[in-house]
């Protein structure tokens, strides 16, 4: 089996996907000869042509729009927004036109579609490439959304996406683009949307977390297990339509609970985790659920490092919840 | 109303047909000097890039006379809306290479609080510089709704707004453009066709001859100039801010460049830009043009280059060496100017940031490197 970082993991995908069905167009920012800014698109244009792959003027908007007139009518339209950050001019066509397309049209029309984001810190990159948005989109009823965190689960997960019949919000953890290699299946093969991966097995205390923030709580378990408490992690995979059965299941097994998401606090997704165990299994808790979360504050630059959840953040809030 | 063929001054061999710049020796040479700043900054981060001491930077080679040009078209009482690649405009009109150098490291004294990428700049003195924003033509409304405000509020003021050919395609773009239109407010729209939106060409950006045309649509002048002609920027520009002084409204400019350079520090453009069109517009080197023009008023001889250069760059090297010096923002500059008062959860979470750091130590930078 191939070892692949997980931005080659999506550039496969997006290859796979194409050569499988002649209908997957990949468009966007600097997609086309120069392969994505992050080198995501690479190779692309060369291998499928500039009418599968190409780069469009600068317009999140336009990008976002036109891909929901391409995918109802018959196309599999994969829009790359060179940033998450630079989603919110495409913010309406996501959230008043894709997600609602089969709603208001009773089923008639549909948008089948992948709007693909980096998203996250970790690059010095300031306000304005490095933020979380994706609890704004989870607020989005008739939208999906998937964040990655290995290279296996970003090409499953994202064919998976471009074969949905709904339109998936794919969110890609910038930050764990180049961070590790690992093994990739060859060919065409797909992660099932809507289902969690458990990442480390544990007795004592369940984290929840996704994305970029896997590898720091799997540090942060580690740390932990090296003074005798026995994390689980639960990497969620799809935050919209979440796999609850699977979230509560995994919370009742420890009863205590940390929710880890480098987004904002207030209104976070670890909110929507923190309600839902709340409201289903409360009385199966040891301790009060905990959060690690970014700041309610803009994403700084040079104190990005203070900002975004870290081992010592998760491993504080671990040893909490274990103690009560 | 519209004219495509680009208005330039300075002929190829540096002479004029008898213009008059309105500026002195003394301002001609500032703005040589200005250039050649621009130049030397440029050169040292992206030495101070490779070298890892700053995180990134934007070239400006190739468009420096189109920044200095317009810049030297306003009155420091005048607003400018930047976009990143403006540097010139800022040390045009004073803006001192430390004070821009506190960005590029993000330390405790850069204006932001080390909270921006470099060269997001923001300055109030010695001219309104606005704070600059990486989504891009999002300024252009808020040029529009502070002219609008001068005029309200009867302020003998003018706002140049600056933006790409790839700006262009922005919704700010449109909005900006066609409520000046309606408002006829003093805002003067700059576009700096350099040819590239990072990797795509400018003719992949629209279907239009050009960008001055879609000033008809929105009921304005549109004027196309030679963006490597100091001189003729400088008069289109002037222009358009008289008009707008005297409460004829907004005027559209293209101001046709080309970037010398990558899109940054990080790309390479050797992937996409043909090396016989850059070898092209090596040809039209705006500071050798105007180098030129100075030489054929006897203000500037060959061997002035190096020595003005050398000048520039001492500045800009003490100027990086200074702003290294200073350390980082204090970690309460996070939770600071979110609200103008820090309402009691961000306390809360600012002091559980502190009390973390005294008990598990300091958070570890990480090495992540930006990618465009
Ligand atoms: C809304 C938005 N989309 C994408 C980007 C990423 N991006 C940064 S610069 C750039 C190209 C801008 O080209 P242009 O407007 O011509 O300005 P230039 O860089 O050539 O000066 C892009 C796509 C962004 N900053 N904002
Ligand atoms: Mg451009």
């Amino acid at each position: 089996m191939p070892t692949l970082t997980l931005v080659q993991a999506v550039n496969d995908a997006l290859k796979t996907a194409m050569r499988n069905d002649d209908s997957v167009v990949v468009f966007g920012e600097d997609v086309g000869p120069k392969g994505g800014v992050f080198l995501a698109t690479e190779g692309l244009t060369s291998e499928f042509g500039e009418q599968r792959c190409f780069d469009t003027p600068l317009s999140e908007d336009g990008i976002v729009g036109t891909a929901v007139g391409m995918a109802m009518n018959g196309l599999r339209p994969v829009a790359e927004i060179q940033f998450q950050d630079f989603i919110f001019p495409a913010f309406d066509q996501i959230v008043s036109e894709a997600a609602k397309l089969r709603y208001r049209s009773g089923g008639q029309y549909t948008a089948p579609m992948v709007v693909r984001t980096p998203y996250g810190g970790g690059i010095r990159g300031g306000l304005y490439h490095s933020q979380s948005g994706e609890a704004y989109f989870c607020h989005t009823p008739g939208l999906k959304v998937v964040i990655p965190s290995t290279p296996a689960d970003a090409k499953g997960l994202l064919i998976a996406s471009i074969e949905d019949p709904d339109p998936v919000l794919f969110l890609e953890p910038k930050a764990l683009y180049r961070a590790v290699k690992a093994e990739v299946p060859e060919g065409h093969y797909t992660t099932p949307l809507s289902t969690l991966r458990t990442v480390r097995k544990g007795t004592d205390v369940t984290v929840f977390c996704y994305g970029a923030m896997v590898p720091v709580c799997e540090k942060a378990a580690e740390q932990a297990a090296a003074s005798g408490t026995e994390c689980a992690i639960v990497d969620l995979r799809t935050l919209l339509p979440l796999d609850e059965e699977g979230v509560l299941e995994a919370a009742k097994q420890t009863g205590r609970v940390v929710v880890v998401h480098e987004a904002p606090r207030f209104c976070g997704f670890g909110a929507e985790i923190s309600a839902l165990i709340a409201e289903n299994a409360i009385e199966y808790m040891e301790a009060p659920i905990a959060r690690v979360t970014g700041f309610d504050t803009p994403f700084p630059n040079t104190l990005e490092h203070h900002y975004m959840p870290d081992h010592r953040r998760v491993l504080d809030a671990i040893e909490h919840v274990a103690a009560y | 109303m519209t004219a495509t063929q680009p208005v330039s001054v300075i002929e190829p061999d540096g002479t004029t047909q008898g213009h008059d710049p309105g500026l002195s020796d003394e301002g001609l040479l500032h703005a040589y000097r200005t250039m050649l700043t621009v130049r030397a900054f440029d050169d040292t981060c992206m030495k101070l890039q490779r070298a890892g001491r700053i995180g990134f930077s934007i070239p400006n080679k190739g468009i420096e006379a189109t920044q200095v040009g317009a810049a030297s078209a306003l009155r420091r009482t005048d607003w400018l809306f930047p976009s990143y690649r403006d540097f010139g405009m800022a040390l045009y009109h004073g803006v001192e290479p430390v004070e821009m150098m506190h960005n590029m490291y993000g330390n405790a004294r850069d204006t932001s609080k080390g909270r921006q990428m470099p060269v997001h700049f923001s300055f109030l003195d010695p001219i309104h510089f606005y704070s600059i924003s990486s989504p891009i033509g999002t300024h252009l409304p808020h040029a529009v709704g502070a002219a609008y405000a001068m005029k309200v509020r009867g302020e003998d003021k003018v706002a140049l707004v600056s933006f790409g050919d790839g700006g262009t395609s922005s919704l700010g773009f449109h909005s900006g453009m066609n409520f000046a239109g309606v408002w006829k407010v003093p805002v003067v729209f700059l576009c700096q066709n350099n040819g590239w939106a990072i990797s795509c060409p400018s003719e992949a950006q629209t279907a239009s001859d050009g960008y001055a045309v879609k000033a008809m649509a929105y009921g304005m002048p549109g004027v196309t100039v030679d963006g490597n002609d100091l001189l003729a920027v400088r008069q289109v520009v002037s222009e358009a801010v008289e008009r707008a002084r005297a409460g004829e409204g907004p005027t559209l400019i293209e101001a046709r460049t080309f970037r010398m350079g990558g899109h940054s520090t990080s790309d390479d453009p050797t992937r996409y830009v043909p090396a016989e069109l850059l070898a092209e517009w090596e040809e039209r080197d705006p500071v050798a043009r105007f180098e030129r023009y100075l030489e054929a008023r006897g203000l500037w001889k060959p061997e002035d280059r190096d020595r003005l250069y050398a000048e520039a760059a001492a500045k800009v090297n003490a100027a990086a060496k200074e702003a290294e010096g200073v350390g980082p923002p204090a970690l309460e500059s996070i939770f600071t100017d979110v609200y103008a008062d820090v309402p009691a959860h961000l306390r809360r979470q600012g002091q559980a940031t502190f009390d973390l750091a005294r008990r598990k130590g300091d958070a570890a930078a990480g090495d992540g490197e930006f990618p465009l």
